[in-house]
C-alpha cells in the first residue's frame, strides 16, 4: 500500500524542468527573476515593517526597537541583541504546518540573524536589543533569501543605522543548468540550492548556504548570477524605502499647491 | 571629488554619497575615500562635510539633554523614569531636592509618583550604566499642567527650527508655553484649550512633513488661518 503510493508520487513528478526551447516549469529564463514587489511600514505597531512579494512567496517583516533588554542578564555590554524569529503560518504551504517553530524553522532564524548581524552597528546601542520577526504567509520556495531581503529593508525603515541594505536570492542547479531564483518544484526536484545574501554596494557576501553538487566553474557562474539577481532586488529594495517618503511629499506639495 | 547626491535628496543606507577627500559626518560611514549613508535621511554637503539627516532615530541620552520622562518606578532613595529610550533612566533623591531630605522618614511619592511627567536634565551617561537625571535646574521639575506629546526624536530640531525660529512663531501666534525634549516629547501648555489643541496639531505636522522643504510657510500658513475663540 505504501509502496504504491510512493510511485505514484515518482510518477507525478515533473517529467521535465526546462523545456526544449529553455523555458522552466513557470515559464521564465535560467536567468530571470520572479516578479517582486516591496512595500514597506505596513505595520504601524511597529517601529519598522516590510511586505514582500517574490513571485508566489508572500512575507511580513517587522522590527521593534532597539529597546530594553529583559531578562537584564542576556544583556551584551559592548552591543545589542538582535533577536529574530523566521516563521510559517500553518496556511503558508498546502498541507498544513504545525504553528510551532519547528526544527528548520529555528535554525533560518540563526541563519537569517547571522546574514543580517554584519550589516547593523549593533555597537550604537549597547545592553539592548533589537527584535525581528519574519512570517511567512505564503510560501514557494526561497522564503529564507525573501525573509532577509524584507527583513533588511524593515531595519533600515525602523531607523537603525547600517552599514548597507542585504539583499538576497537563491541560485541552483535545475537539469544541470545553473538557474537564478528557485521555485519550490524547481527546489524539490532539482539537483541543488544555493541561498546567497549580499551587502551590495560593499560587495560583501554575509550568507551562503549549498546543498547539491557543484564544479568549481558551477560555482563561480552560480556566485555571478546570483549577484545580477541581488542587484535587481537591491533596487527594488531602496525604491521601496524612498517610495514612502517621496508619495507623502508629492501630496503635501499638491495639496499645498491648491491653496 | 565626486558627488553622486543632490542636496537634501532622500537617501538609504548603504547608498554611496561621495568619492574623494570629503569629510564624513552624522550618519555616514567610509571605506577608503567611499563615503555611505547609513540611514533613511536627507543629504546634505556643509563645509565638506557629508551629513545625512536621519528621518526616524532612535534617543540615546547623552549628558546636559533637557528631556521629558515619565515616572515608572519609585524607590526607597531613587525614582525610574521612562525617557523615551532603550536606557531606562533613574533620578536619585539627592539630585531631586536642593535641601536633603531624610529618605528613611519620607515617602518619595510625596514628590513624584508612577504616572507622572517631569522636565528633567541628563546629568551622565555613558552607556555602562543607565542615565542619571536631575531636576535640580532651573525649568525642571514636574508637570501638573497641559498635554506631553510624543514624536520622533529625530524631528525636534525641525520643531526648534533655526535658531529657535519656528518655535518661537507657534509660542508668539498661539500664546503657548512649549518645552521640547530632547527624547522626543514635547510639553505644550496654554490657558486656552484651544490653542494648546492646536498647537498639538501643528507639532504633529511638522513631524510629518518635516523632510519636505517650504515648512516653515506651510506653518505660517496654517498659523494665519486658525481663528481661536477664547
Amino acid at each position: 500500500m505504501s509502496s504504491s503510493r510512493i510511485s505514484i508520487r515518482k510518477e507525478q513528478r515533473p517529467p521535465k524542468l526546462i523545456d526544449e526551447e529553455g523555458r522552466r516549469v513557470d515559464g521564465r529564463r535560467p536567468d530571470e527573476l520572479r516578479p517582486v514587489k516591496i512595500e514597506v511600514g505596513v505595520l504601524k505597531n511597529a517601529d519598522g515593517s516590510a511586505y514582500i512579494e517574490l513571485g508566489r512567496n508572500k512575507i511580513i517583516a517587522a522590527v521593534y526597537g532597539p529597546k530594553e533588554l529583559h531578562p537584564k542578564h542576556l544583556a551584551l555590554p559592548d552591543r545589542a541583541v538582535l533577536y529574530c524569529r523566521y516563521h510559517m503560518v500553518p496556511f503558508s504551504v498546502t498541507e498544513r504546518k504545525s504553528p510551532a517553530p519547528s526544527r528548520r524553522e529555528i535554525e533560518l532564524s540563526k541563519v537569517i540573524r547571522e546574514a543580517l548581524e554584519p550589516a547593523l552597528f549593533l555597537e550604537y546601542f549597547p545592553r539592548t536589543e533589537i527584535d525581528l520577526f519574519i512570517e511567512v504567509l505564503q510560501a514557494d520556495g526561497g522564503t529564507r533569501t525573501a525573509g532577509i531581503t524584507a527583513a533588511s529593508v524593515a531595519l533600515a525603515d525602523a531607523g537603525i543605522p547600517m552599514r548597507d541594505l542585504v539583499a538576497a536570492i537563491a541560485v541552483g542547479k535545475v537539469e544541470g543548468q545553473i538557474v537564478l531564483d528557485l521555485c519550490d518544484i524547481e527546489d524539490k526536484y532539482g539537483e541543488g540550492d544555493m541561498p546567497v545574501a549580499m551587502m551590495p554596494s560593499l560587495g560583501q557576501i554575509t550568507l551562503l548556504q549549498a546543498d547539491g553538487v557543484y564544479t568549481p566553474e558551477e560555482v563561480k557562474k552560480a556566485l555571478e548570477l546570483a549577484k545580477k539577481g541581488i542587484m535587481k532586488i537591491y533596487e527594488v529594495q531602496r525604491e521601496a524605502l524612498k517610495k514612502k517618503y517621496i508619495e507623502l511629499k508629492k501630496e503635501v506639495e499638491e495639496e499645498y499647491g491648491k491653496k | 571629488m565626486v558627488l553622486y547626491f543632490s542636496q537634501r535628496e532622500i537617501v538609504v543606507p548603504g547608498q554611496l554619497l561621495a568619492k574623494g577627500p570629503y569629510k564624513p559626518g552624522n550618519n555616514v560611514f567610509n571605506v577608503g575615500q567611499n563615503i555611505y549613508s547609513t540611514v533613511v535621511g536627507l543629504a546634505e554637503l556643509k563645509n565638506n562635510t557629508i551629513n545625512v539627516i536621519p528621518l526616524k532615530r532612535t534617543y540615546v541620552p547623552s549628558p546636559g539633554d533637557l528631556v521629558i520622562g515619565k515616572i515608572i518606578n519609585v524607590g526607597v532613595t531613587s525614582w525610574q523614569v521612562d525617557i523615551a529610550s532603550p536606557y531606562t533612566a533613574i533620578l536619585q533623591a539627592s539630585d531631586a531636592f536642593l535641601k536633603p531630605i531624610d529618605v528613611t522618614k519620607e515617602d518619595l511619592r510625596k514628590y513624584f509618583d508612577v504616572g507622572d511627567y517631569i522636565i528633567a536634565k541628563v546629568l551622565t551617561f555613558d552607556r555602562t550604566r543607565d542615565p542619571l537625571l536631575t531636576v535640580k535646574e532651573a525649568g525642571c521639575g514636574r508637570i501638573d499642567k497641559g498635554v506631553v506629546v510624543e514624536i520622533n526624536p529625530s524631528k525636534v530640531p525641525r520643531i526648534i527650527g533655526r535658531k529657535g525660529s519656528m518655535i518661537s512663531l507657534i509660542k508668539s501666534k498661539l500664546n503657548v508655553e512649549i518645552v521640547v525634549g530632547k527624547n522626543g516629547r514635547i510639553w505644550v501648555y496654554s490657558k486656552n484649550p484651544k490653542a494648546e489643541e492646536f498647537t498639538v496639531r501643528i507639532i504633529k505636522k511638522i513631524e510629518r512633513e518635516a523632510h519636505i522643504s517650504g515648512l516653515t510657510n506651510r506653518i505660517k500658513k496654517m498659523l494665519e488661518e486658525v481663528r481661536l475663540s477664547e
